[in-house]
């Protein structure tokens, strides 16, 4: 058998296109695959017009505890996107024509003013204006969700600040305190405690028998009443604040990382192209050159020229995955303390996978049919194993599920998730779906060879 | 009698002894108890029409096919060569020699390379892929293969199919050395002139049956009629037995 391989592997050396396309393919996508997760943030660009003069600053009420920084309210819009900023508003239309940005905010002049006047007696609705293109469907709805998001955002920060002052007001109210207004000066506010406790006293000091006792009595319950009644009203301003509380509770947690996530699913499309072609082609490749017959009639016969072929495909997978993560790992983190377990989730896919090829290979016996099946075949499983729950009814789901289980992608992208990170898929049940993936196709390859002379 | 093609000791002096040989295709009889001796350094040539059973009664002693009944008994190593070149063109000469005598478990295999080399005049080519050499040559190798084992019975399946008359000259002479030192070679051919030119013997197949086992002479014997040439010969044959 180990002469069959030997011979495989001098007839790929000799054939310069698919030894390049081995090398250049994993090295070429390990690179995109790497930019993509390490040189993008996924940030969406959002070009930045800020129009409010640059001395303004955003008090809502009085005193320092109601001032908003400007450069901390542009920080968090700048963290849930990439800010573009730009000098004007034609300069902000051109970068959204252009694409080079998914849309354009533009903080008119007079925004300040509109939100302060929300703490007001008069208040106005400061608006914000933004500049889409939504040139394709898919976009649109990514700004329309974008946007959405980056205003709720906003307008929950501002209800907090309304609320917050709010609140302070009414702890003026109650406990009384000192409290700045422009060109009146400081005011001592004397609260409804103390002048709860002011009347008390006076009640006190009033004869029995005094016709103003009752009437003070009066004020001085509808004063406690007060207070009490808007203690109360500080929890509710909060809740106002914010309506609804997001408690996020996980019920299944068997998930890596979305970039271990991407790593493994390259890394088994990469298996499953390579493997899949390389073994159904060399087998059918036998029976093009005619070899087929003089190769089996010998010591070797159908079964270890099978096994031969499995071989070839799990040792042009090793290569060819080694080769794509060793690209990939200077781009995003790969643990390659976990080797041994990366090395037989490979080793384990790529029998699967190339068990699979054989019997493509032996039951389409022509390269060229057995490479289009194997195209055919191999995609739309690909596609039926990524898949999400909840994505598709539930009985398609469980047709979609029938259906992959009866393919090594799916065990072999598991195998190579949970090798890649401990929080990903089981990886020996994976392990053990490939082992029996590998003996049904085999048993598969080797009815097909019975009419392979 | 073991409805088997494995090789067994035959009875007596044959090189090659087959018994009753029977093979089905999908309800279609494509060998109808065939049976034939050839002597050692014989020359066997198998013809018949299209679809009488020549290829495969060769892949069955070559041991590619099981027969479904009847036995072939063979002393030694039996050698194959199929009608179109089993090489790898992306391998040298010398590579596929090398390949196969491994595969066929030659016990010296730089020694029986060596040999083959010599043999087919090929050595000044030994590291040239196959695929840049001309049919005739290819052919050479073809035959080479299923000679690295010192085979007693060496089976060819057309082999002069596609060569132009010079390079059918050459392959015969090479063959007709074989059959001079003791290899007994048994061919199938639609070139009549061939097998009646080089076989000693002619094994008439049609539709599965063998029809008739002879010389060209008694072949020419056993039809009616005037004096005729050996192709007009045998299709008269054919034709007076219904075929």
């Amino acid at each position: 058998m180990r002469w069959l391989l030997l011979k495989d592997l001098q007839i790929l050396r000799r054939s310069p296109l698919i030894v390049a396309l081995l090398v250049v393919y994993p090295v070429a996508l390990g690179v995109l695959i790497g930019f993509a997760l390490s040189g993008d943030d996924g940030k969406e660009r959002v070009a930045f017009l800020n129009q409010v003069p640059a001395d303004e600053e955003l008090e809502l009420g009085g005193g320092e505890e109601g001032r908003l920084d400007k450069g901390i309210a542009r920080e968090e819009l700048c963290s849930r996107v990439e800010c573009v900023d730009v000098d004007s508003r034609e300069e902000a239309e051109q970068k959204v024509e252009d694409g080079d940005v998914i849309a354009a905010l533009i903080l008119p002049p007079d925004l300040i003013d509109r939100i302060e006047s929300l703490a007001s007696l008069n208040p106005e609705q400061p608006t914000v204006e933004v500049l889409v293109n939504e040139d394709d469907p898919i976009k649109a709805d990514l700004v329309d969700d974008r946007i959405s998001a980056l205003v709720t955002e906003a307008n929950l920060i501002l209800s907090q600040r309304i609320s917050e002052q709010a609140a302070t007001y009414l702890d003026l109210l109650i406990e009384g305190g000192h409290f700045s207004i422009p060109v009146l000066g400081e005011l001592d506010i004397l609260g409804l405690e103390r002048a709860g406790k002011i009347l008390e006293t006076v009640a006190d000091a009033l004869p029995e028998n005094s016709p103003a006792v009752p009437g003070l009595e009066r004020v001085i319950r509808f004063a406690d009443l007060a207070r009490e009644n808007l203690d109360f009203a500080l929890p509710l301003l909060g809740a106002v604040a914010e309506p609804i509380a997001v408690d996020k509770v996980v019920v299944k947690a068997e998930s890596s990382e979305l970039d271990t996530f991407a790593i493994a699913v390259a890394a088994a499309i990469t298996l499953m192209f390579v493997t899949v072609l390389l073994v159904a082609g060399s087998l059918a490749l036998e029976r093009e050159e005619n070899a087929f017959g003089r190769i089996t009639r010998g010591a070797v016969g159908k079964t270890g020229l099978l096994a031969e072929k499995v071989l070839l495909g799990v040792v042009a997978s090793l290569f060819v995955t080694l080769l794509l993560l060793a690209a990939l790992t200077p781009l995003v983190s790969i643990d390659w303390g976990r080797a041994p377990l990366i090395v037989a989730a490979i080793l384990a896919g790529g029998a699967g996978f190339a068990a699979f090829g054989a019997a493509l290979g032996a039951a389409a016996r022509e390269v060229r049919a057995s490479s289009l099946l194997a195209f055919m075949l191999s995609l739309p499983i690909a596609f039926l194993s990524l898949v999400p729950t909840g994505t598709v009814s539930a009985g398609v789901y469980d047709a979609i599920e029938v259906v992959r289980s009866l393919f090594p992608f799916e065990a072999a992208l598991d195998a190579l998730e949970g090798s890649l990170d401990e929080a990903g898929p089981d990886l020996l049940g994976a392990l053990a779906r490939l082992a029996a993936l590998v003996a049904a196709y085999g048993v598969l390859a080797r009815l097909a060879l019975r009419r392979f002379t | 009698m073991a409805a088997t093609s494995e090789p067994q000791e035959p009875a007596g002096t044959a090189a090659i002894a087959v018994r009753d040989l029977r093979k089905e295709f999908d309800g279609r009889q494509a060998l109808r108890g065939v049976s034939f001796e050839a002597a050692p350094g014989e020359l066997l040539a198998v013809i018949g029409p299209n679809g009488a059973g020549k290829t495969t009664l060769l892949t069955i002693l070559a041991g590619i096919r099981r027969a479904d009944g009847g036995s072939v008994s063979v002393p030694g190593n039996v050698g194959w060569v199929p009608q179109q070149a089993a090489l790898y063109r992306r391998l040298t000469v010398e590579e596929n020699l090398r390949l196969f005598a491994r595969l066929e478990g030659v016990d010296d295999v730089d020694a029986a390379v060596d040999r083959m080399l010599e043999q087919t005049g090929l050595r000044e080519r030994a590291s040239d892929q196959v695929a840049s050499l001309s049919g005739g040559n290819q052919q050479r190798v073809n035959i080479a293969i299923g000679l690295l084992s010192s085979p007693a019975v060496l089976l060819l399946d057309e082999p002069s199919t596609g060569l132009d008359p010079r390079q059918r000259e050459r392959l015969w002479e090479f063959v007709l050395e074989l059959a001079g030192g003791g290899t007994t070679v048994i061919y199938s051919t639609h070139h009549l002139a061939e097998a009646e030119r080089y076989g000693d013997r002619l094994l008439v197949l049609a539709d599965g049956e063998r029809v008739f086992d002879g010389t060209s002479d008694d072949l020419h014997a056993a039809v009616s009629g005037p004096e005729r040439d050996f192709e007009a010969a045998f299709v008269a044959f054919l034709r007076e037995r219904g075929h």
